[in-house]
């Protein structure tokens, strides 16, 4: 039987151990950020279409993630996706004729928002909106409208097969 | 004909007076509170059997779980092409399933059977009469310190194994088969969530520690005080632990993917 004093010490450290564990775990293995509040301003952007964005997706200027996306939410008169992005407060020079387009990582990936600057001399700052946005291209509507394309060059085809007509959709057929 | 019936009848009685009996216990141990300045060091002296004692098995065995996870998803991942997922599919598999399944297992054979067999040998040799006759009430000194320290121990050694197994994935994925460290760490953070995936194998994991201390130590007070009694409840411990871990494990996971 080992004294009670060694006793409390090794529950002790197994109590530190286990705290321990759980801070690797939401630190490192969850990514927990969202506890310490990142410095930092609000802005905002309305796009006819987000795609997949998520909560948490990143907000980008080429390629370097300067944010995170922090409430998306429908506006009720519009019907426009309203996005609220926390821009780091690093970056406070951002251009507000600057445009935000929805992309996609990869072929499959998550979508973030990417930022291009512009040249204006005034700056977003905390509660100003992006104007010039661009909405998330999504896969089946793109094959859609070249499914939509190649019905018609088809027709133009068998209706007026003389006219030189230089739709994409012809060199397809061509082939 | 009638007999048939008439011992299912008694066997459904029984089942419902053990519940009952069970659920008596419980009430005892969580209601009558003992003195907290007593009862603390007792508390004690059970996580340290319990849970510092439970730490090797914990640690060798998620070491082992971690490499071999992510040695079979890497060859799986790998015919994709996607053997950049490998994190996730170690983490989000660990801290969700294994972490908290396992450990419930591993406990229930480690702890739980020791707790049994002690009570149960206590049960037998008279002790916790002779515990009576001196006015001392062995639920509290002997029944709710063992539940408590089971309860207390069981998240924490989850916690552990869940961390050790993900290192062992990352010896075996980045130190040997030579996945980039930045791409593991960096896809696990994107895809593991703290509160739906993190939080929820906890919250597995303390419903699993409360059931198998509760199994084990009423399979202990209410053993059949010969040694085959102590024999067979022993073994029904680590039986209906295991079961109603697996079990449990299904109705959680249905209850949480549900949006509860």
């Amino acid at each position: 039987m080992l004294s009670q004093r060694t006793t409390e010490t090794c529950v002790g450290l197994f109590l530190l151990a286990a705290i321990g564990a759980l801070l690797v775990l939401a630190f490192k293995v969850s990514g927990l950020t969202s506890f310490f509040k990142t410095e930092g301003y609000n802005v905002t952007a309305s796009f006819d279409d987000i795609g997949q964005l998520k909560v948490r997706a990143a907000v980008k200027i080429s390629g370097v993630t300067i944010g995170e996306v922090s409430a998306i939410y429908l506006d009720p008169t519009s019907y426009k996706a309203v996005v609220i992005m926390h821009i780091n407060s690093n970056m406070k020079d951002i251009p507000d004729d600057s445009s935000a387009a929805i992309l996609t990582a990869g072929l499959l990936g998550d979508n973030y928002i990417e930022i291009s600057p512009m040249y204006s001399a005034t700056f977003l700052k905390n509660g100003s909106e992006i104007q010039d946005t661009h909405a998330a291209m999504i896969l089946e509507k793109l094959i859609g409208q070249f499914l939509f394309k190649i019905g018609n060059g088809s027709d133009n085809h068998s209706n007026s097969a003389n006219t030189s007509s230089t739709t994409p959709a012809k060199s397809v057929e061509k082939k | 004909m009638l007999n048939q019936v008439v011992l299912l009848g008694r066997l459904g009685i029984e089942l419902i007076r053990d519940y009952g009996k069970a659920g008596q216990l419980l009430f005892h141990v969580i209601f009558r509170l003992p003195n907290f300045r007593k009862g603390f060091p007792l508390v004690l002296q059970q996580i340290y059997a319990e849970g510092v004692l439970s730490l090797i098995i914990i640690i060798v065995s998620s070491l082992f779980i971690g490499m071999v996870v992510a040695l079979q998803g890497y060859h799986t991942l790998a015919k994709f092409g996607a053997s950049a997922e490998l994190g996730p599919l170690v983490a989000l598999s660990v801290v969700r399933e294994l972490g908290p399944v396992v450990t419930g297992l591993l406990f229930a054979g480690r702890a739980g059977s020791a707790v049994t067999a002690e009570i149960g040998l206590m049960k037998a040799t008279e002790q916790l009469s002779s515990m009576e006759m001196m006015a001392v009430n062995p639920v509290h000194r002997v029944i709710s310190p063992r539940l408590w320290g089971g309860f207390i121990s069981m998240p924490l050694l989850t916690i552990i194994f869940n961390m050790t197994a993900i290192y062992g994935a990352y010896l075996v994925g980045v130190k040997w088969l030579g996945l980039d460290a930045g791409v593991f760490w960096s896809n696990m953070q994107s895809s593991v969530d703290f509160h739906a995936d993190l939080l929820n194998g906890i919250i597995k994991s303390v419903v699993f520690g409360f059931v198998v201390a509760w199994i084990s130590v009423y399979q202990g007070y209410f053993a059949e005080p010969t040694s085959a009694g102590i024999a067979s409840a022993t073994t029904r411990t680590v039986v209906y632990s295991s079961l109603a871990i697996l079990g449990l494990d299904f109705v959680l996971t249905a209850m949480m993917i549900g949006g509860w």
